[in-house]
């Protein structure tokens, strides 16, 4: 029997009352503690904003790393140890905006991972900006009539590049939420799940109501192994959002392309330095 | 014995190829050998060439005075007659008209079209070989490496036919060559790389850029015989954040670039060292700044270097001088970093990268990997802190998943000894003192002091970093030769600064610092750490490489004459 408190820790967190945040950090730790895992073996990558602080509000091993490049880090944390679990956690700015780079290429490296984006459509720590998708009707300090971009769609893209496992979810659907957290854990590759949160400081549009009236389940029918059907159900939004796993496709992962000879660990393998001694030869 | 040959000709026309076959050749002859290249950043056309300078003496740079001059085109022996010797030769294609009275003509293009006509360069590789007075064994054993089947029989006839087209020139090159069965052959890139394999690198993130490429290209070649991982980012951001995630989770990781490069990894490098990460990253130098000369040699970034990212923390900058010590230098700089768990960026360069030289077998023997991480039997029910004070400010370091019960917790922003973001200003004062207190001891116990050649009793003190050793050694050599009373002082370690050798033998002698840069910046590093006065610079920046007799010209005018 695991302990019920197994992955969280009583911390005062740096979030607003109200914030999505907190029903999405309820959903994981409970995703992970059904899933019998122990705090040592699941390790979360980060990046900076509020979302990015999960690492100190949960208790797994954390890398709370720098704006943008939550996704690097754990592909190095896939090559030193793939039996750690990685999940990767960040905000709609830091993943799409800061870091878009990156999602795009470790769409195709398809690394063993889950990926949460906390979409909130909103830049929340520097206090209301427009983030990669914002309304363009929002208006800021900054996007004083409107953003000057339309809205990056993140579902769409994803599905676009045939991501291994993408998803969409709402914390105002806790059981759901950690029904898609658990179904990306057991997916082999990369999973995303864009999750739809609101920021009660900032985002004065899409507020829990406004998700709540819109969001509805994916009909048991649906197949989400059939791409133009997800291209289709990806661009669904606005009235009608869609959540469940809007496409999945199990393909090779990226440790299945390395040249690696067997599943121990790197962090747990001997090295001597003479076993190097052989490559002088080719410089004879 | 000196002797300098140079291969040149249009990118496209497979110069490497016949660069690497005489120069395989050579040292498999016995000769001393430094091979540069100089290469335009284009794939086709334009002029590319390289050097080969070999003798019975030891050596440590190239020379611009040239032996034979093997043209590929018409373009090589225009560009490079002013610099052949009243003796020299040009070895030339006989369709070619001639623009030089020391011009030998071979029909290389018609022996070409005979067997292959790809294979010219071939037929250059074999007649050099005969001019030289040496036979073609050796040619003949190394060509498998770079052809096989029917264009390896292609190449051998070529060769062949090309060694008969001439005639031998040169009796006596080989008289006082010892034999070099304990040395070995190597370019700068794959010393580097080499040495962080011996190491026990696991892991190697990069995007390519000249000139440090040739790091990636010797890892990835080991991949299949050793645990090593080496990943293509998708840009240099990703790379020195993907090692930095390596790292974390407790294996030996490595990044490398350039200086665009480097400047893009600016941040991430802040971040190893508040998050105590260890990292090592390289950057081959070339001049800049932006894209500034791709494919030349600058040592420009040195202050780049020092003063890496916002912000303080410690950090390490190593200066590898030659290919000996590039192999050594980083097989050290992954023991320091994880020793003290900070970044170390290894400054190489283009110069040092691209160049080839024969130096002994590396020594095995010597090295002795530390890891620093906890041992997992020692920690018992002890409460893991990632953060721990300690008296050295060394925290211990366990790798997630390493500990059952020990999470392991790392963070850019200011933390406490677990790890968590924390704003209050005591402990944002421990914890900066407690970095900083790392490289006191580091300071202390593994900064090693510039390697000093001369005589005790010197005018002139001159001063090197880096790659600017190996032509700095050879002038030093001319001017010891005149009577002067110089030293030379090569640091290898630049930042923190080593100082006490510095120090003692700069009293009463002149100091001359010699740089590949055009603002002097060692020498403005030593004034603002030691408050020194260095007298002289010697320095250049067209991209290009010194050469021995340049830094003792420029000594003679503009240390002595001006002194």
């Amino acid at each position: 029997m695991v302990n019920e408190q197994e992955f969280t820790i009583a911390a005062e967190t740096a979030w607003c009352p109200g914030c999505g945040n907190f029903p999405l950090r309820k959903a994981l730790s409970e995703a992970l503690q059904e899933m019998d895992l122990k705090p040592s073996q699941v390790a979360i990558f980060s990046g900076i904003g509020q979302a990015a602080k999960v690492p100190h509000y949960i208790k797994t091993n954390g890398f709370n790393g720098l704006h943008g490049r939550s996704l690097p880090p754990a592909i190095g944390a896939r090559v030193g140890n793939h039996k750690l679990k990685v999940i990767v956690e960040s905000g709609d700015g830091c993943t799409y905006g800061e870091g878009g780079n990156h999602i795009l290429h470790n769409i195709r490296r398809n690394p063993d991972l889950v990926h949460l984006v906390h979409d909130n459509q909103i830049y929340g720590l520097t206090k209301g900006q427009a983030s990669p998708t914002s309304e363009e009707s929002i208006k800021t300090g900054i996007q004083v009539e409107g953003t000057t971009s339309e809205p990056f769609k993140p579902v769409q893209f994803a599905v676009g590049m045939e991501a291994s496992f993408v998803a969409r979810s709402f914390v105002g659907r806790q059981d759901h939420l950690k029904e898609m957290i658990q179904r990306a854990m057991k997916h082999r590759g990369y999973a995303l799940i864009d999750i739809l949160q609101p920021c009660v400081s900032f985002n004065k549009i899409n507020t829990y109501q406004w998700y709540d009236k819109r969001v509805y389940r994916l009909s048991e029918d649906y197949d989400p192994t059939n791409l133009d059907e997800a291209f289709k159900k990806s661009r669904e939004w606005g009235d009608n959002i869609p959540i469940g796993v809007i496409y999945k496709n199990e393909k090779k992962t990226f440790r299945d392309r390395l040249l690696l000879e067997d599943d121990q660990p790197l962090v747990e393998k001997e090295f001597e330095s003479g076993d190097a001694d052989k490559i002088m030869e080719k410089f004879k | 014995m000196d002797f300098n040959l140079l291969v040149g000709g249009q990118a496209g026309q497979g110069l490497k190829t016949v660069n690497s076959i005489l120069g395989k050749v050579l040292f498999r002859e016995g000769f001393n050998i430094f091979s540069s290249s100089d290469f335009m950043s284009r794939i086709r056309g334009g002029h590319n060439f390289m050097q080969l300078r070999i003798s019975d003496q030891k050596l440590y740079g190239p020379d611009n005075e040239i032996d034979l001059l093997i043209a590929l085109d018409k373009k090589t022996a225009k560009i490079h007659k002013e610099q052949l010797k009243e003796d020299g030769i040009v070895l030339i294609d006989g369709k070619s008209e001639i623009i030089d009275s020391r011009a030998i003509l071979i029909p290389a293009s018609v022996i070409a079209n005979d067997i292959n006509p790809k294979g010219i360069n071939t037929v250059f590789v074999g007649a050099a070989l005969k001019m030289m007075g040496l036979d073609l064994e050796n040619a003949e054993e190394i060509l498998p490496d770079f052809f096989v089947d029917e264009i390896l029989e292609d190449n051998i006839k070529l060769l062949r036919r090309g060694y008969k087209a001439v005639e031998k020139i040169y009796d006596n090159l080989k008289k006082n060559v010892t034999g070099k069965e304990s040395e070995i052959f190597i370019d700068g890139n794959s010393a580097l790389g080499y040495g962080a394999l011996s190491g026990g690198l696991s892991f190697y993130s990069a995007y390519p850029m000249s000139p440090s490429t040739g790091i990636m290209n010797f890892l990835a070649q080991q991949q299949k015989d050793y645990d090593l991982v080496v990943e293509q980012a998708e840009d240099e951001l990703a790379a020195v954040n993907m090692a930095m995630g390596g790292s974390y989770t407790g294996i030996r990781s490595m990044t490398g670039t350039s200086g665009g490069g480097l400047a893009l990894m600016n941040e991430a490098i802040g971040m190893a060292g508040i998050s105590e990460i260890p990292l090592v990253v390289a950057d081959v130098q070339r001049p800049g700044p932006a894209t500034g000369l791709p494919t030349r040699t600058e040592q420009g970034d040195l202050l780049f270097a020092v003063n890496t990212a916002q912000g303080e923390f410690p950090l390490m900058v190593i200066a590898p001088r030659d290919h000996k010590d590039l192999f050594y230098s980083s097989f050290r700089a992954l023991n320091i970093a994880d020793e003290y768990q900070i970044p170390v960026i290894l400054l190489s360069d283009q110069f040092n990268a691209d160049s080839s030289k024969n130096i002994p077998e590396f020594d095995f023997e010597s090295l002795e990997i530390k890891r620093n991480l906890i041992k997992k039997a020692d920690y018992g029910k002890k409460e893991y802190k990632r953060y721990e004070f300690t008296d050295d400010g060394i925290s211990p370091r366990a790798y997630p998943g390493q500990l059952e019960d020990g999470l392991v917790l790392i963070d850019s922003d200011e933390h406490d000894e677990k790890g968590h973001i924390v704003e209050d200003g005591e402990m944002r004062k421990r914890m900066v003192d407690k970095r900083a207190c790392k490289l006191e001891k580091l300071i202390e116990k593994d900064l090693n002091e510039p390697e000093y050649f001369g005589e005790e009793d010197i005018e002139y003190l001159l001063i090197t970093w880096g790659s600017s050793y190996g032509p700095t050694r050879e002038a030093f050599q001319l001017l010891q030769a005149d009577g002067i009373k110089v030293g030379l002082l090569s640091f290898n370690d630049v930042w923190p600064l080593p100082k006490n050798k510095l120090k003692n033998l700069a009293e009463r002698v002149e100091l001359v610092t010699v740089e590949m840069n055009s603002t002097a910046q060692f020498k403005s590093l030593i004034a603002s750490e030691t408050l020194l006065d260095v007298e002289h610079d010697i320095l250049k920046y067209s991209g290009r490489p010194f050469t021995g007799k340049e830094i003792y010209n420029r000594f003679l005018d503009e240390v002595i004459d001006n002194g």
